[in-house]
């Protein structure tokens, strides 16, 4: 779609006009993804219909008393509710991460893991599933979660003394995010044997294995705090278009909106990385999607990245699920395999615009 | 109703860049702010925008200090021009201009019809109206400068910051820039480089070397073949133009 087609030449719908078209394509967004989590719940080794999953749900959520054999109500509720939901939560986030950092770092590669939090992550889980430190108080999720944070704080503190601004946070993190890699390699190859080496792979590569509520509330709760942060702070992002010194001038606070953003993206990222594992290619992608479709205000860009992410996630993990049964393949293989021809029709595509 | 320096000093990194300058531009005129490069032109501009708090000495806007106010409240009265500002952000020059309505929206909105006004009449006073859906990426250097200034337009300020907005221009651009700037009903400070486009657009200037203002008032009695060898380091020669009569300045090393 070019600039020309999207603005639609010549002609100039009303600003009331246009956000009735927003708004009416968010609210297709969301029942879209409703729809997606109700389909993928009937997707799976076991049959199950689409009735049974509304059934199952109005059971549930309406206190309805329909019917429903107990292997399928464990096999929605339990299974496969919780996964969709936590999937169409870290494709929201990581996209809303991507977006915010992208903009904020004026960098078009910039995604949720170029802060150093998902290696960070994964040093954390090989310490605690490899070399068993914390004596089993931990779990790997917990673990993740002390590594990414660990890892920002330190990317935050290399950039204070290297250079300011934007580049030095990009440079910090990609020293930060080596580093980490470096040192999880370190460990499974010096410590890990085969049984541990392959659980924590898994886990490195982004895995949906095994959700349930808990992780659902998490998920879906940081995911909406970070988004509601996000809209607040839109008209913000735009302004960094043209680099701080024009932010600063048109009356944003460029230090104190950087930090934090960089803060709340950095815990969404690590809580999203230490429940599913290290996603890649979402955040990077989906961002570059979402501006072709709505251009560059944020105010468009974040709700759609959001709607995106969570369809994009949605599906990819349920064809993971199905595809290769019985076992699954995990899903950071499905996105990386899906995003990165899509990232290079983009980037084609941007190329022949401009 | 303007910006005012009162004796402002100011180090970065251990050095000081602005030494106790004073500025009180009279409402409505353009003001060029001279000097050789890193003579402070930059910084006083940063000081004067209230980016950066000075030292020493204060920055008022309307007589009471500037970094007392909130950066928002600040963006609309004052707004700055850089001299390149570059973005990767596929944005047309109405996207562009619009950002200068950031400071006027609350987090509800604001007033849409309003924005659209001070957007139109921002690009028709530069002169892009019939440009206002080209990609900014396909404007030309003289066409982006004048689409930022329409930016800065947008945000109705009442004080103008230009630095070094014509640097990266032909000699043509140069003129109708400085042209447009000096036409605009704002107060402007501008830093120059270009001491004959001062002398012709400049209503007054002020004369920077190593952080302290050496000489102020209209570019006929400041701009002497003294003050630019001293400054400058160069030999200036004044003459006249035989057309219109105004000074121009003709350079050659000392």
């Amino acid at each position: 779609m070019s600039t020309a087609l999207r603005r639609g030449v010549g002609w100039r719908p009303s600003p009331l006009a246009r956000s009735l078209v927003v708004t009416g394509a968010v609210l297709v967004g969301v029942v879209a993804v409703a729809l997606s989590v109700g389909a993928a719940a009937t997707l799976g080794p076991a049959d199950v219909s689409l009735v049974n999953v509304r059934d199952v749900l109005l059971n549930h959520l309406g206190s309805a008393q329909i019917p429903v054999t107990v292997t399928d109500d464990a096999i929605v509720w339990q299974e496969r509710l919780p996964r969709a939901l936590v999937a169409a939560a870290s494709g929201a986030g990581l996209g809303l991460c991507g977006v915010v950092l992208q903009a904020l770092l004026r960098n078009p590669l910039a995604d949720p893991f170029v802060l150093g939090v998902s290696s960070g992550a994964s040093t954390g889980a090989v310490l605690i599933g490899v070399l068993g430190v914390g004596g089993g108080a931990l779990g790997l999720s917990s673990g993740a979660f002390v590594g990414a944070l660990l890892a920002f704080g330190l990317v935050l503190l290399l950039a204070r003394y290297t250079s300011n601004g934007s580049q030095g946070i990009v440079l910090a993190g990609v020293a930060g995010t080596h580093l980490f890699s470096a040192v999880t390699s370190f460990v499974v190859f010096a410590f890990a044997d085969a049984d541990a080496t392959r659980g924590v792979m898994f886990w490195l590569l982004g895995s949906l294995e095994g959700m349930r509520w808990p992780q659902v509330w998490l998920a879906v709760g940081t995911v909406t705090v970070g988004a509601v942060v996000t809209l607040v702070a839109a008209r913000s992002l735009d302004a960094f278009a043209f680099g701080d010194d024009v932010a600063a001038s048109l009356g944003v606070h460029v230090q104190r909106t950087r930090v934090l953003l960089l803060v709340a993206t950095a815990l969404l990222t690590a809580v999203l990385v230490s429940i599913a594992g290290a996603i890649g290619f979402v955040g990077l992608v989906l961002p570059h999607a979402a501006r072709l479709l709505v251009g560059e205000r944020h105010r468009r860009v974040v709700p759609v990245t959001i709607l995106l992410g969570a369809l994009f996630m949605t599906w990819v993990d349920t064809v993971s699920r199905v595809a290769f049964q019985p076992t699954a393949l995990p899903v950071g293989v499905g996105t990386a395999l899906v995003g990165v021809p899509a990232f290079v029709a983009l980037l084609v595509h941007r190329r022949s615009r401009s | 109703m303007t910006v005012t320096a009162r004796e402002v000093v100011w180090s970065r990194g251990g050095r000081i860049v602005v030494d106790g300058v004073s500025l009180h531009p009279e409402p409505g005129t353009t003001v060029g702010l001279l000097g050789p490069n890193g003579s402070g032109k930059s910084s006083l501009i940063r000081l004067l925008q209230g980016a950066a708090r000075p030292d020493a000495g204060q920055v008022e806007l309307d007589g009471a200090p500037v970094t007392g106010r909130s950066r928002r409240d600040v963006a609309r009265r004052i707004a700055t021009v850089t001299q390149h500002a570059e973005t990767d952000a596929a944005l047309t020059v109405r996207d562009v201009v619009e950002l200068g309505r950031i400071p006027h929206r609350t987090v509800l909105g604001g007033d849409r019809a309003r924005d659209a006004t001070a957007v139109d009449a921002a690009l028709r006073q530069v002169g892009l109206a019939d440009r206002a859906d080209a990609s900014w990426h396909r404007l030309s250097g003289g066409e982006r400068q004048r689409a930022q200034i329409a930016r800065a337009l947008a945000q109705e300020p009442t004080e103008l910051l230009m630095d070094e907005p014509t640097n990266h221009l032909d000699v043509r651009h140069q003129l109708d820039l400085l042209r447009l700037v000096a036409d605009l009903p704002v107060t402007t400070v501008v830093a120059l480089h270009d001491l004959n486009l001062a002398a012709a657009h400049c209503d007054a200037v002020v004369v920077l070397a190593a952080g302290r203002a050496v000489a102020a008032g209209t570019p006929e009695d400041v701009l002497t073949e003294e003050l630019v060898a001293e400054v400058y380091g160069v030999r200036a020669i004044r003459v006249r133009r035989p057309d219109t009569g105004r000074l121009a300045l003709l350079f050659d090393t000392l």
